[in-house]
């Protein structure tokens, strides 16, 4: 009998689809992450943790400028350097080049120890010469005079089409203005959120060994399988001479996707020096070019009727990208609930920063915060509760979840106790200094599952283990596999192994997008179901009953009237010497009964503000997240609580400050005040996060969560603070700063 | 980071025997919460290090004969938050809990955190530390709205120092020969440099502080209040440390109030103080007395907000200190 099942050309044998909720033991069920004791006792190797023997440490000096063409090198004295072994001038740090953003590596000192290499780097002799400057990404016209703009397109839709013979220009110009005259109520307003950078506590780097000809590189990345080629491609070798390996990772967040030339240059300097090569970007760099978020500003007009709902939306926003990217999309404002006259205009400004990187649902945080607040404005206007007018607009929800949304927020509103501390803006008690206010925003992403290949391995001494080039970025991946084998196959999580960090292993997406959840619990429950079919055969046979009277439960193999039975190892043992061997893939787009794709949320906020300092306090968070079938509610409530922690932060404490002068990234060189804000967890509040499960739901499949919960909570946030005041602090994040100029503004006093 | 030449003395003796005279050719290594990061950005790069964690007497905290306290300057800010001599200087232990970090509270120094060097995001990203249009023109959204007129903006981010500051604390100091001692009152060993190169405090390079000196309270009210915008370890944006003394009335017959983090030294406000003589510990003189402390305030571009932060921070610190609400997050 031929055992091995490993030609993917083979029809696969299915159908597959996850049990009834009623029936399942290990799915649905809170499982601690199978790696949570390695991590919190350190013993888990990160990129970071690598030391190889007789390695060398790598540092890169950074352009200590925002915009310069570089004029020479000399790096003579840094080879000097006691304990210095390579120094290598990058691409874009040799003679004549321009260089856009500070922070950009130009030299790296290979070298014996750290503190080598850094006094390396401080001899290096760059001579630039200095070019202009722009960074006020928030200041359109001073971006027009300087001549950074670009057009990000505009997008207009209106219920009365223009006529054949129109001049389009001028009928919608008539079409608006007629528009905003039969609204009910009008509101026009300013808002933004700045830029945030990307802060990963490991830093983004690499070590590169080369054994011979193959090139072992440990990366700190999302994407195991899919950086090998880029090695590969860059060093003249095959992917085959290559193996990436990551077995931790100290977050990606959409920023760790590629090698990035840092790593490559790791890789080639270990090929020219015969050593293992570390290069790690430091805190700073990491801040500087790891990756950040656009920044998102809009002037809006709105009307609407009586309700709050509106009738017509017109804005232009600008933002940057950084350095030659664009900025928000305009698809996303207005976003999810789009009136049916919207005119959009968006405009890119090209400023001296490193350009952007995804960051958890690329365009929505923006388009959410810098749509959804001007509806609560709408509310705070006609003095009506924002949970109504919210609910009015789901009316103009574009994306068939308005009676999910609906739904989800009488849960939100019940879990907030929302009736009973709701008041209109700016009319709560005041207590001291403080005041309280209730805010919300909803939000949707996609999260189709992306392509995964599984390889499980049944062994005939019982045991089970999984093999696949994708990663666990923290949220639980390994563990979510094996809930699924386990449950598959009747076993216990702690039964089967689950072994990915390779790109030697069989392919699986990279990790971005919400997609790995859904990729890895198709290969999983795929291979998983096939392998044990196989399995089945034998068992048959053995028992003399019929394969398809066999159920695998409580690691039994037994008849489904449970007469006949075998243990879990004994029916392993029928395999003889040989392990049963089952691949099996799931391509994109491919859904069937076990993933799908598109979600909602809906997200709240109690916060209290101190009026006299401008301090905000997050008292309580709310979300209530759909994300069709939850494999494990421990971590997938985990994830999201992550996620809002995320949003907290850059509700208040995060933001890029880029100095207006010289355009540095001032604050990218620590966490205290006058360095990068985050939130804390005595910033955090009460969390509550909410799975939200009908069957409606959880009979779509699996879908991941990684972005959706990130976006609401600098709108929810945002809509309770100014619910508090009864003043809208229009930019993110609301720093004291900005909180007293904007009470000072409305006192009349700005 | 440079290499640098690592000394571990056992006594203060030899420490300033391992001391420079030349200002940055040695620095002084305790908890090196702030000295390891300034090396390995390379702002500070001393040819030696001198650790004087292993020097014993710098680690006790004693009663002082006459009343008071001194305290070692390798004590470190957790040590000081659970001793019993210290449960009448509030002021100092509301300063160290406002640090809200365990690792900074255990590893932090008394000596290392009264004396770091400027938070400033110009001077911590390798530019000058005093002005040369980079401060004034730039933004200085965190620097100082007091004693700013000349090149030096930054402010001096001790959270402790305007505690010990109203607490009349002296530091002893010895160096630069062993027999050269003397305790010198805490705001007089800071300064505003005037030039670059000049440190923030008058100490020269081969002195060191050993100990920090409290007389007793004498049944006085001290607090200390800061405006800090999370609950993390983040610097305030403005503080204040307030001392008082009642007469047999109830109404204030001394009083000292500096501020924090809204000058290049710990800022004295006299006009604060003087509101204060004479009134009942209430709302309304705490109020009168945060309008007095920021009256000569001189904001520069981008920190006018701070005004605000530096009367409220006043204010708060005297309800605190009266043991009235202080009516803020």
């Amino acid at each position: 009998m031929v055992l091995q099942d490993n030609d993917q050309t083979k029809e696969p044998m299915g159908p597959y689809q996850w049990p009834a909720r009623k029936d399942t033991d290990v799915i649905g069920k809170d499982h601690d992450r199978l790696d949570g004791l390695v991590k919190s006792t350190g013993a888990a190797k990160y990129t970071y943790d690598v030391n190889l023997k007789n390695q060398l440490i790598a540092v890169a000096l950074g352009c200590p400028h925002s915009h310069v063409r570089i004029k020479s090198v000399d790096s003579t004295a840094a080879e000097k350097v006691d304990g210095v072994v390579h120094v290598e001038v990058l691409e874009q740090g040799k003679e004549g080049k321009e260089v856009r953003w500070a922070g950009e590596l130009l030299v790296v000192v290979a070298a014996e120890s750290e503190g080598a290499a850094r006094e390396g780097v401080a001899n290096i002799k760059i001579e630039y010469e200095m070019l202009d400057v722009f960074t006020a990404d928030d200041d359109l016209e001073a971006a027009q005079r300087a001549k950074r703009t670009t057009k990000g397109g505009n997008r207009i839709e209106t219920e009365q089409e223009p006529g054949d013979d129109d001049d389009e220009d001028e009928f919608y110009e008539k079409e608006f203005v007629r528009l905003f005259k039969d609204a009910e109520i009008v509101h026009e307003g300013e808002y933004g959120i700045d830029a945030i950078t990307h802060c990963c506590l490991e830093p983004h780097g690499a070590t590169a060994v080369w054994e011979g000809d193959k090139l072992v590189v440990y990366l700190s990345t999302q994407n195991v399988s899919g950086t090998d080629d880029q090695f590969a491609g860059a060093l003249g070798v095959t992917a085959n001479d290559v193996e990436v390996r990551c077995d931790y990772i100290g977050g990606g967040f959409g920023s760790k996707f590629a090698p990035d030339y840092w790593g490559i240059a790791a890789a080639r300097i270990a090929k020219k020096t015969g050593r293992p090569v570390r290069l790690m970007l430091d805190r700073d760099q990491e801040l500087r070019i790891g990756g950040s978020r656009p920044s998102g500003y809009v002037k809006v007009k709105v009307g609407a009727d009586k309700t709050g709902k509106l009738s017509v939306w017109d804005s232009h926003h600008w933002g940057t990208g950084g350095s030659g990217r664009g900025a928000v999309s305009i698809g996303v404002v207005p976003y999810v609930m789009v009136p049916p006259n919207r005119r959009s205009i968006a405009t890119n400004i090209n400023t001296n920063n490193a350009p952007v990187r995804a960051w958890r649902a690329p365009n929505h945080p923006q388009g959410c915060a810098l749509s959804q607040t001007v509806i609560d404005d709408v509310a705070g206007k006609l003095g009506k509760d924002s949970y109504d007018v919210f609910m009015a607009n789901l009316a103009n929800c574009t994306n068939g979840k308005a009676e999910v949304y609906a739904d989800q927020m009488k849960v939100a509103a019940r879990l907030m106790d929302w009736k009973a501390k709701w008041h209109p803006h700016g009319k709560g008690a005041v207590k001291g200094s403080v005041v309280e206010g209730l805010g919300m925003g909803l939000h949707t992403w996609g999260g189709a599952a992306h392509p995964s290949t599984c390889t499980l391995k049944i062994h005939p001494d019982g045991s089970v283990e999984s093999f696949l080039g994708s990663q666990d970025l923290g949220s639980g991946t390994r563990t979510v596999c094996a809930q699924v084998l386990a449950e598959t196959l009747g076993l216990k999580v702690t039964d089967v192994t689950v072994n990915l960090g390779s790109s030697k292993y069989p392919i699986s997406g990279p990790s971005g997008g919400s997609t790995t959840v859904g990729g890895v619990s198709q290969s999983h429950r795929r291979s998983a179901q096939d392998g044990l079919q196989k399995l089945f055969v034998l068992v048959a046979a053995k028992l003399g009953a019929k394969a398809s009277d066999l159920i695998a439960a409580g690691g039994r193999i037994q008849t489904t009237d449970g007469n006949k039975s075998l243990s879990w190892k004994q029916a392993c043992g029928l395999l003889g010497v040989t392990p049963l061997e089952t691949t099996r893939s799931h391509e994109r787009g491919k859904d069937g009964a076990l993933s799908s794709s598109g979600v909602a949320g809906v997200q709240m906020a109690h916060v209290s503000v101190d009026k006299d300092t401008g301090v905000i306090r997050v008292n309580k968070f709310v979300a209530v997240q759909d994300q069709g079938l939850v494999i494990n509610p421990k971590t997938c409530k985990s994830q999201i609580s992550g996620a809002v922690i995320m949003g907290i932060a850059a509700s208040i404490y995060e933001q890029r400050v880029n100095d207006p002068r010289t355009g540095l990234f001032l604050n990218s060189g620590s966490f205290d005040r006058d360095g990068y804000g985050l939130a804390r967890l005595g910033d955090v509040g009460d969390i509550v996060v909410e799975l939200y499960e009908p069957e409606s739901e959880r009979s779509r499949g699996v879908i991941g969560n990684g972005e959706p919960p990130a976006i609401s909570p600098k709108t929810a946030i945002s809509n309770a603070v100014a619910n508090a005041l009864g003043v809208r602090v229009p930019v993110v994040p609301m720093t004291p700063k900005r909180v007293l100029d904007a009470l000072a503004k409305a006192a009349g006093k700005a | 980071m440079k290499n640098f030449e690592y000394a571990a003395p056992c006594s203060e003796n030899e420490v300033l025997q391992l001391l420079s005279d030349q200002s940055g050719q040695t620095e002084l290594l305790a908890g090196g919460t702030d000295l390891v990061g300034l090396m390995k950005k390379m702002i500070v790069t001393p040819d030696r290090v001198v650790n004087i964690m292993e020097v014993p007497t710098l680690k006790n905290i004693e009663a002082v004969d006459g009343g008071g306290v001194a305290i070692g300057a390798t004590v470190t800010l957790d040590e000081i938050l659970a001793h019993p001599y210290l449960e009448d200087y509030p002021a100092i232990t509301d300063a160290i809990l406002g640090i809200n970090s365990m690792q900074l509270q255990s590893q932090g120094t008394l000596g290392g955190e009264i004396l770091q060097r400027p938070r400033c995001w110009f001077y911590r990203n390798g530019q000058e530390l005093l002005d040369t249009g980079q401060i004034s023109g730039g933004d200085n959204r965190f620097h100082a709205i007091f004693g700013n007129n000349g090149r030096s903006k930054f402010v001096q981010s001790s959270r402790i120092a305007p505690a010990l500051c109203v607490l009349a604390a002296e530091a002893r100091v010895i160096g630069p020969s062993d027999s050269d001692i003397q305790m010198i009152p805490l705001l007089d060993l800071f300064r505003t440099p005037r030039q670059e190169g000049q440190r923030e405090h008058t100490l020269l390079p081969n002195q060191l502080v050993t100990h920090l000196v409290l007389p007793p309270v004498n049944g006085g009210l001290n607090a200390t209040y800061e405006v800090r915008q999370g609950a993390g370890p983040e610097f305030p944006l403005a503080s204040a440390a307030v001392s008082l003394e009642l007469d047999n009335q109830q109404r204030v017959h001394q009083a000292r109030v500096v501020l924090g983090q809204v000058a290049p030294t710990p800022w004295s406000s006299a006009a604060a103080a003087d509101a204060l003589m004479g009134q009942p510990l209430d709302a309304q003189a705490a109020e009168t007395a945060g309008l007095a402390a920021v009256e000569e305030a001189t904001p520069l571009s981008h920190n006018g907000y701070k005004v605000q932060l530096a009367q409220v921070a006043v204010k708060r610190a005297i309800l605190r200190a009266a043991g009235l609400e202080t009516g803020g997050l």
